[in-house]
């Protein structure tokens, strides 16, 4: 590649990442330093903002790379599966989880999942439970837009910047970002990324397509090469894998610390309701054309080096480098803002849920900030680290953390509703699922008598599914055969005085 | 109607609108219509479908579900 293309293309990376942190500079003069400013942005967050912020923070690696990479590899019915799971399953929790947890929230001033179900039912334990587990698969999801960052810069120059060079830089970018800027600020560039994004993935269909001689002649090259992408399912797309994919990733987003936050800063229910009608018209714009992008680069027989994605690559084929250069420092925008909500949120887990009840209990605010920061430096760091072995292809790294997000879902979601909910039931619920499906994760699997254990899929369906079956029997079980303390609140959750 | 049955019909159509987000019918179905799929432009217009949908369940049904008063929240809307 010319030395020249070379510098426009990181100069054109560069310029965006730094117009991407001046917004959040600017945006931290406005934030306050209590928490529910910090974290929460006072709970005065509208409409397009939270919108395109949730959005924008599902914009991870893992739909604008990882998707387009299995459409390429395995066919286009990947949008069928975001369909299914963010357009219509997603919205219907939204409602059902983000909606209730938005009206307890807004009586009772909850900051956190943990805080929330720690008070209701009585226990730190519990608190620092749900905390602990979510930190835990925060960290294989947060190195999931290290490695789309260093795999992207490596598509992008064909390999002249390496791998870590693009991991470390987004990994500086990140923690700079969300050390200064807050909620607000994260809030702010996700939407002007979201917004940035949605454009540019259209402008790229357009511009793909006029180069590469039309969408008819796109189409019948795919036709000649791929007829079998075509089709609905086959190969990869089982049924069986299509639901359980769908299943596990839409249960497991509610309970992601940086989407679960979002249930609590809604300015009104007006904000909520907007949210949740427009949601799949979201879902239509921003995956056909991404993932449309990675079934053509198929097609059109676009070779993709080993350990880079296939988004730039087409781009680089198709397009001028500096348009390809933009669309890449805009992913990696967008994987930064992913991020930082994930830290920041991740932060306050660790300082409510975990250092102040069990560590420090008379911290000073001032104290409690440096903690935050200075955890989200470090788990950055380790992610970063680990991030370097490359564990698995984008779409398995963040599989693997949906699905253990997923084992909390339904423990929360009967907690809700179900006001004879233990706490020995919950414990067990969660305890009992997260030790099923980390076992399932680590260990190999097994066969002993013609039966595999800890393998992928039981009777073709995905363990996790299994899982999430397992903690909704623990927790309503456990919650029958054990009676409640008398600091077991079951009146914080109670919403809504009309009577039926 | 009454407001159970109003409850069992949203229920009905959410069930509908999970079961057909992916058009099993046209399972290996690989005919196109304008050079993209036909499961492709079953799915834009079900996308678009489903949000009407939960525009019309935000207007009707939205605060009934969760057996409160819209002016409880401090808003209707």
């Amino acid at each position: 590649m010319a030395e020249s293309e070379l510098l426009v293309q990181l100069g054109v990376v560069g310029a965006y990442l730094l117009v991407a942190l001046a917004v959040g500079v600017f945006a931290y003069r406005l934030t306050g330093r209590d928490a529910e400013d910090y974290y929460l942005a006072s709970r005065s967050i509208g409409t397009v903002v939270l919108l395109f912020t949730t959005f924008a923070t599902l914009l991870s690696a893992f739909t604008f790379f990882g998707g387009p990479n299995l459409a390429y590899g395995a066919g286009p019915e990947w949008i069928l599966v975001m369909g299914l799971m963010d357009g219509i399953l997603f919205a219907i929790l939204w409602y059902v989880i983000g909606y209730r947890q938005w009206l307890i929230g807004k009586f009772q001033g909850y900051v956190t999942l943990g805080e929330m179900l720690g008070d209701r039912f009585g226990s730190t334990r519990l608190r620092a439970l749900v905390a602990g587990v979510s930190l835990f698969w925060l960290f294989p999801y947060v190195m999931l837009q290290q490695m789309g960052a260093g795999e992207a810069i490596v598509g992008l120059t064909n390999g002249a910047i390496p791998y870590w060079v693009g991991a470390a830089l987004i990994t500086l970018f990140m923690i700079v970002y969300v050390v200064l800027a807050g909620l607000r600020g994260v809030a702010w560039t996700d939407t002007i990324q979201g917004l940035f994004m949605l454009s540019v993935v259209w402008i790229a269909v357009v511009w793909v397509l006029t180069n590469a001689g039309g969408l008819g002649t796109v189409s019948s090259s795919l036709a000649d090469t791929k007829p079998e992408f075509l089709a609905l399912g086959g190969g990869l797309y089982s049924p069986q894998w299509m639901i359980s994919t769908a299943v596990t990733i839409a249960f497991g987003v509610t309970m992601f610390p940086q989407i679960n936050q979002r249930f609590f800063v809604a300015k009104d229910a007006r904000v909520l309701k907007r949210s949740f009608a427009l949601w799949p018209i979201l879902v239509v714009l921003l995956f056909v054309p991404a993932f449309l992008l990675g079934t053509w680069a198929a097609g059109l027989g676009v070779s993709v080096p080993e350990g880079s994605n296939v988004v730039p690559v087409l781009l680089n084929a198709y397009t001028p480098g500096w348009f390809a250069a933009l669309v890449v420092a805009g992913a990696m925008a967008a994987m930064m803002s992913s991020s930082d909500s994930m830290l920041l949120s991740g932060s306050s887990y660790l300082t409510r849920d975990l250092y102040r009840p069990f560590v420090n209990p008379d911290a000073s605010e001032e104290r409690e900030a440096w903690v935050a920061r200075l955890g989200v430096a470090a788990f950055a760091i380790g992610t970063f680290v680990v991030s370097l072995f490359r564990p698995g292809t984008l779409i398995t790294v963040g599989d693997t953390a949906f699905g253990g997000f997923a084992q909390l879902a339904l423990p929360v979601m009967v907690a809700l509703y179900w006001p004879k909910t233990t706490r020995q039931g919950m414990l067990a619920g969660i305890a009992g699922s997260q030790l099923y499906y980390v076992a399932h994760v680590f260990i190999p699997s097994i066969t002993l008598g013609g039966v595999t254990l800890f393998g992928a899929t039981y009777f073709t369906w995905d363990f996790a599914l299994y899982g999430m079956a397992l903690s909704l029997v623990l927790t309503v079980g456990g919650s029958l055969l054990t009676t409640a303390d008398a600091d077991e609140r079951a009146d914080t959750f109670t919403v809504g005085s009309r009577a039926d | 109607m009454t407001q159970q049955k109003t409850d069992y019909l949203w229920i009905g159509v959410f069930a509908v609108l999970v079961t057909f987000a992916i058009p099993w019918f046209l399972w290996r179905d690989a005919s196109t219509w304008l050079g993209l799929p036909v499961w492709l432009w079953w799915h834009v217009g079900w996308m678009g479908l489903a949000s009407l949908a939960f525009a019309l369940f935000a207007r009707g049904a939205w605060d009934r579900g969760m057996n409160v008063d819209p002016e409880e929240v401090g808003f209707d809307g």
